[in-house]
């Protein structure tokens, strides 16, 4: 490992961090140690709590919820992208009117809380949750979508759209079969850590008891008849949401890997696998 | 408009609520993300592992879930605060994530030529990091950190649900007294785009100050 920070370790030093690394170990162990016997001392191994996971009734509850999060997710993902498309090509347009049109909206989006406009669409408009949970998740996706894309497009090297302009070919074409293409590719894994967010978002819905995975456990930890199991709850629960969530970020940071070596992506730099820029105000971090 | 004037002291009471949460939130953040950026860097091995589990699981963790494991989770253990503490936990935990990450990638944009020559020059390790490695590293993390504090700011509206006063939730009195539902979100929106601005501004000024000048 060479960093900026220190030499490679003689062999004094490597004693001294094997001793650190002990001592850290130690310390962490202990600490895990004291978790798990917060658990046991708070009784919340006790069968009563865990036997309703094998009632088939329970299982098939948390399995719709699962679904109904896995549903939201897919119509968010979809829409937003549609959106982000619509929007990025408004920002990306010659005509001034749409360019202003559509800035405004991608900025006003990006500045708002996501469950600002879920709670608007559901409480306002007064729409079932599902629709509204959608609604707000595709606003402000697309909105930062459409950075995303927009930055894409504009950081494909200039020589591309010089050349393709000189063949003859229209605005249109240029977009499509040059910049396009190429951006999009590069932006592929800043893209999919966007949909992360999207994913990890549909956890909103609880809140405004859109029955998806989390409001499933809610009423299983609720139920004194298996003694108030939140723990346990917490406990299935949050391997699978977060597993869901690390799978898309692997594959964000596997897409990322691959596009540096694809050769169709050499005018342009290859996103990090990082969610997209949100700084509203004019400045956009280097890392778009 | 007569939301805004009528009610003038709920709404400053929501948006003081916000600001409060996004500062205490913002400092445990601050604090935790420069502590675990440290133990990622370091080169001890088992620290290293930590900040990495802290920093993967976190960040794929719904904020959602992370608010209803601390303010439902924690209680069952005999810990009991406020939810106002609750939330400043929850919203710091997730958002450190972020800040390490920032911290992270800005100590590693430093040229490993910089660290090799305050060495040769006979610099300590303090020395190296506090007058050579940190100030540069300070300068790239502007922007990131500017960013990732918004995203705090705007995620704060979560524990409005979590029975935390905060600017989201003063739709629901309001929404009872018979307001136009419209306009109270209105002014909701226009509290956060002025909290949400005013942390873009303050960084873009820092930027301005401190930035590497590209």
């Amino acid at each position: 490992m060479t960093t900026a920070l220190y030499d490679i370790p003689g062999p004094r030093t490597r004693r001294r961090h094997l001793f650190y690394g002990l001592a850290a170990s130690a310390v962490i162990i202990a600490l895990v140690a004291w978790i798990i016997f917060l658990l046991f001392d708070t009784g919340q191994f006790v069968a009563v709590k865990w036997n309703p996971f094998t009632y088939e009734g329970i299982q098939e509850l948390l399995l719709r919820g699962l679904g109904n999060t896995l549903k939201a997710f897919a119509y968010a993902a979809v829409l937003s992208l549609a959106l982000g498309a619509v929007l990025a090509t408004g920002r990306l347009s010659e005509h001034r009117a749409l360019r202003w049109v559509s800035t405004l909206v991608v900025e006003f989006f990006r500045a708002m809380p996501v469950l600002v406009m879920i709670f608007f669409v559901y409480v306002a408009l007064k729409v079932e949750p599902l629709p509204a949970l959608v609604t707000g998740l595709t606003l402000y996706n697309g909105s930062v979508l459409a950075e995303v894309f927009r930055s894409g497009v504009n950081s494909v090297e200039r020589g591309q759209r010089e050349a393709a302009y000189s063949l003859g070919m229209r605005k249109t074409q240029v977009m499509t079969h040059v910049l396009v293409p190429q951006g999009v590719r590069a932006m592929l894994p800043a893209i999919i850590s966007q949909l992360v967010v999207a994913l990890k978002d549909t956890s909103l819905g609880f809140l405004i008891t859109y029955d998806e995975f989390l409001h499933a456990g809610k009423l299983i930890a609720s139920n004194l008849n298996y003694g108030l199991p939140f723990i346990p709850v917490v406990m299935v629960i949050s391997p699978i949401y977060i597993g869901l969530c690390m799978l898309l970020s692997w594959f964000a940071n596997w897409v990322s890997k691959r596009q540096k070596r694809n050769p169709k992506v050499e005018a342009v730099e290859v996103a990090a696998a990082e969610p997209g820029p949100l700084l509203p105000g004019g400045h956009q971090p280097p890392t778009a | 408009m007569n939301v805004l004037l009528d009610n003038l002291s709920l709404y400053g009471d929501g948006l003081l609520g916000t600001v409060e949460l996004t500062v205490y939130a913002s400092v445990l953040a601050l604090v935790l993300g420069f502590v675990m950026a440290a133990f990622r860097v370091a080169p001890v091995r088992s620290l290293r592992a930590f900040g990495t589990a802290w920093v993967t699981v976190l960040r794929n963790t719904p904020l959602t879930l992370l608010f209803f494991a601390v303010v439902l989770g924690l209680p069952r253990f005999g810990v009991v605060l406020p939810f106002k503490l609750f939330a400043i936990i929850a919203l710091g935990c997730y958002t450190s994530a972020f800040i390490c990450e920032a911290m992270r990638s800005g100590i590693n944009t430093v040229p490993v030529g910089q660290g090799e020559a305050a060495r040769s020059l006979g610099m300590t390790f303090p020395q190296t990091l506090g007058d050579v490695v940190l100030p540069q590293a300070f300068r790239s993390v502007i922007p990131p950190i500017g960013s990732t504090l918004i995203a705090l700011a705007k995620n704060s509206a979560i524990a409005g649900s979590f029975s935390v006063v905060e600017l989201l939730g003063v739709y629901k009195p309001l929404n009872e007294m018979g307001y136009s539902i419209i306009w109270t979100f209105v002014w909701i929106a226009v509290g956060y785009l002025l909290v949400t601005l005013t942390i873009s501004a303050v960084f873009n000024l820092l930027e301005k100050h401190f930035g590497v000048a590209r």
